[in-house]
Formats: structure tokens, sequence, C-alpha cells
């Protein structure tokens, strides 16, 4: 065990193929994340990033293929060493997936009460503090209905964020923000990243969040539904010869 | 979060007064949310003495930390008098930009919370009003459909035709069998002390024409049917699908409200004709079976008993049941609420408040049609 938590490769993942029923989404998707990396899975609008992502944290079977952490298959392990993985991994889902009958507070304490042996008050500490770190001080008693969609996206930033876990995934988690707080949000990221060394994967289209955090990255392609690049996403821009890497990286505007 | 695999000491706090009088914190150790935390409040300490100009927390101990650490400090932060300056010495700059992060901002407003009568009191006054106009703007509707300007989709009113009425058939089916059943049995155990068993027929066809065939079809209606309007108009408002309708023009209560309610009304009096069928024949398989009855005899007998008013008078109930079920399953679905609970909320009602309407009318339409010798 201690060998691997010294390793340098957080998660491998290696000839995934994913598919709902007979149709295929992206097929032989191989890359690896460095603990206390930012790993960034870029790709156009419906190539399979949200869907990549519920693979990784074992809401679908890989149609082929396997997701490491740790030198552990999250697919091959038994039922409990399966738990003890999730309890480690913050989940930002797309949409937001705040349980809309609790308050944010009681959103972020739920896991807290399942999985800790904290107190009832050092629990609404923990909840009030995920929530200021993520700019919603004083929203404790809010249902999620009464929130706007960026605030709820971040409410839900927050409870990803309950358990201190070590790796998080976050799907768009700048999308609905305006500049200030999508800039924030990145501070956060590598706070998160430098403080406590988590390691990151995080689906986004934000180019300037992209090259601001970024280490290493994924290029989907939905056309040919496999993986088309990936590497530091400044070596994607200068050096990537592929005319859709390039597209994407330009907004539209390609190199001359 | 465990970084290194070497062995960790607890958390802990030394507070000391230098004699420039800065009020120094030492934290060290291993800080983690599932151990115990260090309780400390340098106010306690300070009691007696004279209160520092500043405080200066120093984290050259520390070992290895989570959000436990972040909150200490920011607990510590917030006992502070204002004009204390609390400084951190020495923390990893991670820690430092999260608690910067992590800085209490304006206090937002604090959601409005009501006592406990006036919020029943209001709720009162709330559901009132939407009823009426809901019942207003459904007779709209209804105008506007007899005028042919409402709008919904034919698809749409298909598909709830063919939910209201033949997927409702197999359970029709089996109760209303069950019920004849029962009805002939009841009757026949007195009917038979007076050797009149040949009047189970009367009383098994008034008794299902009249009453319990449309009865139980509307209850079983509200079960299936109503709290599958209020579950999916219910989700369809959480999911903000009704605003979406009625930004672009389409009124939720034609294109939404109308076909389920025409669907119902139209499908209730079919299904109670055929729950009525299946009563008396459930009812002469017990007269034929156990009482010696010939089914020619119990066929006449029926058909003499039940006369064309007993029919409609329980089609006309079926209408009135049908419009209700209708109206509580969308009228609590388009109430709803945006979370999951109020889903669930929605659907409870609309069958608790379809079964109540349905047994008053019963009650109401019972009462009339004896007055008029209907
Ligand atoms: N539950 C599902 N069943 C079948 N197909 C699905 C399902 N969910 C998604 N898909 C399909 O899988 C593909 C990828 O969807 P996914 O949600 O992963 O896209 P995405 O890359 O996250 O897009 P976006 O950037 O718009 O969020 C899409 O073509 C979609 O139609
Ligand atoms: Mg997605």
């Amino acid at each position: 065990m201690v060998a691997k938590i010294d390793s340098a490769v957080h998660i491998d993942v290696a000839g995934l193929t994913m598919a709902y029923g007979a149709n295929l989404i992206q097929r032989d998707v191989n890359f690896t994340v460095r603990r206390g990396e930012i790993f960034v899975v870029m790709g156009g609008s419906g190539c399979g990033k949200s869907t990549l992502l519920r693979h990784m944290v074992g809401l679908l079977r890989p149609a082929a293929g396997r997701v490491v952490y740790n030198g552990a298959s999250f697919w091959d392990a038994d039922d409990g060493q399966r738990a003890a993985l999730l309890r480690g991994m913050g989940i930002l889902y797309q949409g937001g997936a705040l349980w809309s009958s609790m308050t944010l507070s009681e959103n972020i304490a739920l896991p807290l009460e399942a999985y800790t042996s904290l107190s009832a008050s050092q629990i609404r500490e923990v909840a009030a503090l995920k929530l200021a770190l993520v700019g919603l001080a004083g929203f404790e008693d809010y249902y999620p209905a009464s929130l706007s969609g960026g605030m709820r996206k971040r409410a839900g930033l927050a409870r990803a964020l309950a358990l201190d876990p070590e790796i998080l995934f976050f799907d768009e988690p700048s999308a609905g923000l305006d500049p200030v707080s999508a800039r924030q949000l990145d501070d956060l990221i590598l706070s998160l990243r430098d403080g406590l060394g988590v390691t990151l994967v995080v689906v986004t289209h934000e180019l300037a969040s992209i090259f601001a955090i970024g280490d290493n990255s994924i290029f989907l392609d939905a056309a040919g539904k496999t993986p088309i690049a990936g590497g530091h996403p400044r070596d994607l821009l200068e050096n990537c010869r592929d005319a859709r890497v390039q597209c994407f990286l330009r907004r539209g505007e390609l190199k001359e | 979060m465990a970084i290194s695999v070497k062995s960790e000491s607890p958390p802990e706090v030394a507070g000391e007064r230098r004699d420039d009088g800065v009020f120094v914190l030492n934290l060290s150790g291993t800080w983690r949310l599932d151990r115990n935390q260090p309780d400390y409040n340098p106010w306690r300490r300070l009691k007696n003495d004279p209160i520092p100009s500043r405080i200066v927390i120093s984290g050259r101990g520390l070992e290895q930390w989570d959000s436990s650490l972040l909150i200490f400090l920011r607990g510590i932060q917030q006992v502070c008098p204002p004009k204390v300056a609390v400084e951190l010495e020495n923390f990893p700059p991670g820690a430092q930009a999260l608690l910067r992060l992590a800085r209490p901002a304006a206090p937002a407003p604090s959601p409005a919370k009501l006592s406990g009568l006036i919020q029943v009191w209001r709720k009162f006054l709330d559901d009132t009003r939407y009823t009426l106009e809901f019942v207003g703007g459904l007779t709209l509707a209804l105008g506007r459909l007899l005028c042919c300007r409402a709008y919904f989709r034919a698809t749409d009113f298909w598909a709830e035709l063919q939910e209201c009425g033949p997927a409702a058939l197999p359970i029709i089916t089996v109760i209303s069998l069950l019920v004849g059943t029962i009805l002939a049995f009841m009757g026949a155990l007195q009917l038979k002390l007076f050797g009149a068993e040949i009047f189970i027929a009367d009383l098994v066809g008034i008794g299902m024409v009249r009453e319990m065939g449309a009865l139980m079809t509307a209850i079983i209606m509200t079960g299936r049917t109503g709290s599958a309007f209020a579950a999916r108009l219910g989700s369809m408002q959480a999911n903000e699908e009704i605003d979406a309708l009625q930004t672009m023009g389409i009124a939720p209560m034609e294109f939404l409200v109308l076909p389920r309610v025409l669907a119902l009304v139209l499908m209730l009096p079919l299904l109670t004709v055929y729950a009525n069928l299946l009563g008396i024949l459930g009812g002469g398989l017990v007269g034929v079976v156990l009482f010696d009855l010939t089914p020619r005899q119990y066929y006449l007998q029926t058909v003499n008993a039940v006369t064309l008013s007993a029919v409609f008078s329980g089609l006309i109930k079926s209408v009135v049941y049908g419009v209700l079920i209708a109206f509580s399953g969308c009228l609590q679905g388009l109430r709803c609420g945006r979370s999951a609970s109020a889903v669930g909320d929605a659907t409870t009602a609309a069958v608790v408040h379809g079964i109540v309407y349905i047994i008053v009318a019963d009650a109401i339409l019972s009462i009339v049609f004896t007055l008029m010798q209907f």
C-alpha cells in the first residue's frame, strides 16, 4: 500500500471503450493522471466528456478497458474496496445534482454524517467553511430551488469538497459563472491542489481556465469517436497539428 | 489526504505571550477531520491579561492538515475583536490561499420565516386562491377548445386516451369481477333466508350500475391515473419545463391539462360500462354456481331490474368523477414545488384530494338523484 501511495500515477485509464448499449461513444481512451495534477478533458459538445466521468466514478461500466486508481482496478475491486475508492472522490455533476429537498448545509452534512464521527456542531462548521470557500457564506439554510443557476453550481462544488476527497471530478464547473467567479473558481482549484494535494479531473470548455489550470489534457473527438490529442494545453496550442484541436483551442479562428 | 506515511502526532495548540505584547499560537501535529480537534479559545487563556495588540499564529510545527485546520483558524478569526490583528506565519501557501478564499463575505439575507399559525393561514389562502384560479383557467381553456382555438398535440391526447382507457382494463377487470361477486355473496346470504335468491340479480345489477361500478372505477383511476398526472406535471414543474412552455406562449392549461381532462372524461364512462358488465357477470357466476339459478333466469331478472335511468345515473356520476380526478391530479402537478419531495407531496395530495372529491360528489349526486326520483 505504501509503495502505491508514493507512486506518482494516481489514475490510469487503459483501453477504455464507452457505449450506451449498441451506441458507441468513445473507444480506446488511454491516459494517466498523476497525483496532484489538474487533468482537463476537452472536446465538442456531445462527444462524451460527461460519459467519461461517469465511467471513472463507477456509474457506468466500461464496455472494454480499465480504470485504475492507485494500482487498483475499479471494476475488478470488490464492493468494500469500491466503496472506499468512492469515498475518496468528490464529484460535481454538470447539472449540480443537489438534493432538492435539503438545504445547502444539509446537502453538505449528509456525507459527513454518513462517513465521519463529527459532532453536529462540527459538521455545521465544516459546511460553513465549504460554502465560504465557494463564495456562498451565509447561504447555509437556503434550498437549492431558491438559488441562481451559478450559485447551485457552486453549492454542488461545496458538496463535492465535503469529505476532503483525494480526487475531484468537476463537470464544467465554470459553466454559468460570471468571469470573476470563474476566475475565483480557478484560484480555488489551484489552492486545493497546492494546499491539499488533491488530484483533479476537470471537464471544461473555458479556454482561459484550460490554459490557467491545466497540467495535462485529453481531447475527445465526436466524429471519430476516439481521443485525438493529449498533453499540456499550451503544448497542444503550440505544437498540435490537428486542425480540430487548433480550432477548439482558438475558438474557431484557425492559425494561418 | 495522507501524502507522507510517517506516524502522525495529534494536533496541538500552544499559546504564549511575548514580551512585546504579541500573543503567539503555535500549531503542531497532524490536523484531520476524523481526529479529535483541540478545543482552544485564546480569550479563555487571556481572561485576566490585557488584550494583546496582535495575535500571531505559527504553523511551523504542522505536519499534515485538511479542512479541520481551516475551521480552527476561521474560529480564531471570528472570536477575535476586530481591533486585534490576526497574522499567519509559516503556513503552507495552500492553506493561506484557501483561508483567503473562505473569508466571510457580506452576510447573505436569511430566508424569511413565518410563525406556524400565520403559515397555515397563508397556505390555506394560497391554496384556495390557486384552486379558484385553476378552475377559472380550466373553464377558459374549455371555452377556447369549443371555439377550436385551444392548442395541444393530437399525439399527446391519443397517448393519454391510451393511458386512461385500455391500459387500465386489466385492473378494472379484476376489481369489478370481485366486487360483483362480493355484492352477490353478501346479498345472497340474507335473501336465502326468504328463499328469494333470484333477487341477487336485482341487487347486483342495480348496485353495480347505480353506484359501485362508477365508484370503484373512479377510485382505481385516482390511484392509477390521477397520481400519474400529478407526478408527470410535478416533475415538469420541478425541471422548469412548464416555465419553458409558458415563455413560448404555449398555455400549460391547454397543452397539458386539457388533453388529460378530456381523455379521462371520455374514458371513465366507458370503463364504467365495462366495469358494470363485469360486475354483473361476477354476480351471475355466484348465482349460477352456488345458488342454483339458471343463466337465463339471472339474465332476464337483471334486464328487468336495471332501468335505463339507473344506467344513466351511474354514467353521469362517472363523468363528474372523471373531471374531478383529472382536476385534482393536474392541479397538484402544476402547483408542485421545485424539489423531489415536492413531487411526492403533489402525488399524495392528488390521490387524497381526488378520493375525497369523489366521495363528496357521490353523496351529493345520490341525494339529488333520489330527490329527482331519477
Ligand atoms: N443515458 C444515455 N443513453 C444513451 N445515450 C446517451 C446517454 N447520455 C448521453 N448519451 C449520448 O452520449 C453522447 C455523449 O454525451 P455526454 O453527456 O457524455 O456529452 P458531453 O461531452 O458531456 O457533452 P456536453 O459538453 O454537451 O456536456 C451524446 O451523443 C449523447 O447523446
Ligand atoms: Mg457533459
